[in-house]
């Protein structure tokens, strides 16, 4: 085996009910000084973690949704969010934040980090991963 | 690859277990323990659902929680093996990965 | 073979941590190696030695402190969410200029990188929560 692991973070919940979105950052944050192949994935109610215009003033919590947006400094670009979840929460692609990363192969091009993956396609990727880490 | 699932809700409170079998590909794995293991039982209106992905991916029961919540091995729908704590760190050797669908 | 365990949920409210457990002791019995058990979220509860639960119910900090004991297992507590929810070994308490620690034996406190450590270095990483 390779000394590079594929990571997948499986983020299944709702921001704010409970900190499981926010402490799942904080993994993804940390691990991905080690170099590792990372992915998130986003699915069921964890396609809410995305949205854009989060506003948390009113529930005096911190808002954490910009650290998504980070993310591609963090060299993470593969953030896959599930169709039938957005779907079946009456979203799209454009309810959600716009991440991006720059691609250093290709001149710093900046790219989209969000793929939209049907259910069959992100089994795929499951399947495919060493490490699950579910939240 | 071959990947063990485990499912700890119960369907009647959580969509964890349609989740799971909606990514859990042929030849792959579910493990129903704590309160998922009362999908494991006969003549619930999950029964079909169960049954229908028995087809190709295989069934698996965690006796202890089976026990604890009056659920008798006789309850449980045919072709879904029980395991115990041992027969739980079996499957995650025999399978290539795991996943905790929480 | 060697594995991860990650406990995320705190004892008694959820079974997790009683899983978590008793799959490890299991998978210890079997010959296996367990590199180590992260604990997480509200799973850092489980490390707090000042627990008092009923005579005639099974204590979960002893188990763990007494399973680590015995098999000389790394059980490490996530600083960041232990200290969000007031989890604290001797020098983190004197750090925090808090009057006193609670860490339970066997215990240790430390950062994320154990747990993506763990990832890397076992052959399954198997996660306990709700």
């Amino acid at each position: 085996m390779s000394d590079v692991k594929k990571f997948l973070y499986v983020n299944r919940k709702a921001p704010y009910g409970t900190i499981y979105a926010l402490e799942s950052l904080e993994v993804v944050l940390i691990g991905a000084a080690f170099e590792q192949d990372v992915a998130l994935a986003f699915l069921d109610d964890g396609v809410y973690q995305l949205t854009k215009d989060q506003n948390t003033d009113g529930i005096e919590m911190k808002n954490f949704s910009p650290t998504y947006s980070a993310l591609g400094d963090y060299d993470i670009r593969k953030i896959y969010v599930e169709k039938e979840s957005l779907e079946e929460r009456g979203l799209t692609i454009d309810d959600l934040q716009h991440l991006t990363y720059e691609d250093e192969d290709d001149d710093w091009a900046e790219k989209d980090s969000i793929q939209v993956v049907t259910a069959k396609e992100l089994a795929e990727i499951m399947d495919q991963s060493d490490v699950i880490l579910s939240f | 690859m071959a990947m063990l699932h485990t499912v700890n809700k119960s369907p009647f409170e959580r969509n964890t277990l349609d989740s799971c079998m909606r990514h859990a590909l042929p030849g792959s794995a579910i493990l129903l323990i704590e309160d998922g293991v009362v999908a494991a039982t006969k003549g619930t209106a999950v029964e079909g659902k169960v049954k229908e992905k028995m087809g190709d991916v295989s069934f698996f029961v965690l006796g202890p929680d089976l026990a604890a919540r009056g659920l008798g091995e006789d309850k449980l729908i045919d072709g879904i093996s029980v395991v115990d704590y041992n027969g739980f760190v079996e499957l995650t050797t025999k399978y290539d990965n795991v996943q905790s669908w929480l | 073979m060697k594995f991860g365990i990650m406990v995320n949920e705190g004892p008694y409210t959820h079974e997790a941590s009683d899983t978590a457990y008793h799959f490890t002791k299991a998978a210890l019995e079997a010959g296996h190696e367990i590199f180590r058990v992260f604990f997480y979220h509200d799973g850092v509860n489980n490390a707090t030695r000042y627990t008092v639960p009923p005579q005639d119910d099974r204590n979960i900090q002893v188990r763990w402190s007494e399973l680590a004991e015995k098999h000389n297992l790394d059980l490490v507590v996530c600083i960041a969410a232990a200290q969000r929810r007031g989890i604290l070994d001797e020098n983190e308490a004197k750090r925090q200029g808090k009057d006193g620690d609670n860490i339970a034996p066997g215990f240790r406190i430390s950062g994320l990188g154990q747990l993506i450590e763990a990832g890397i270095q076992c052959d399954r990483l198997v996660v306990f929560g709700d």
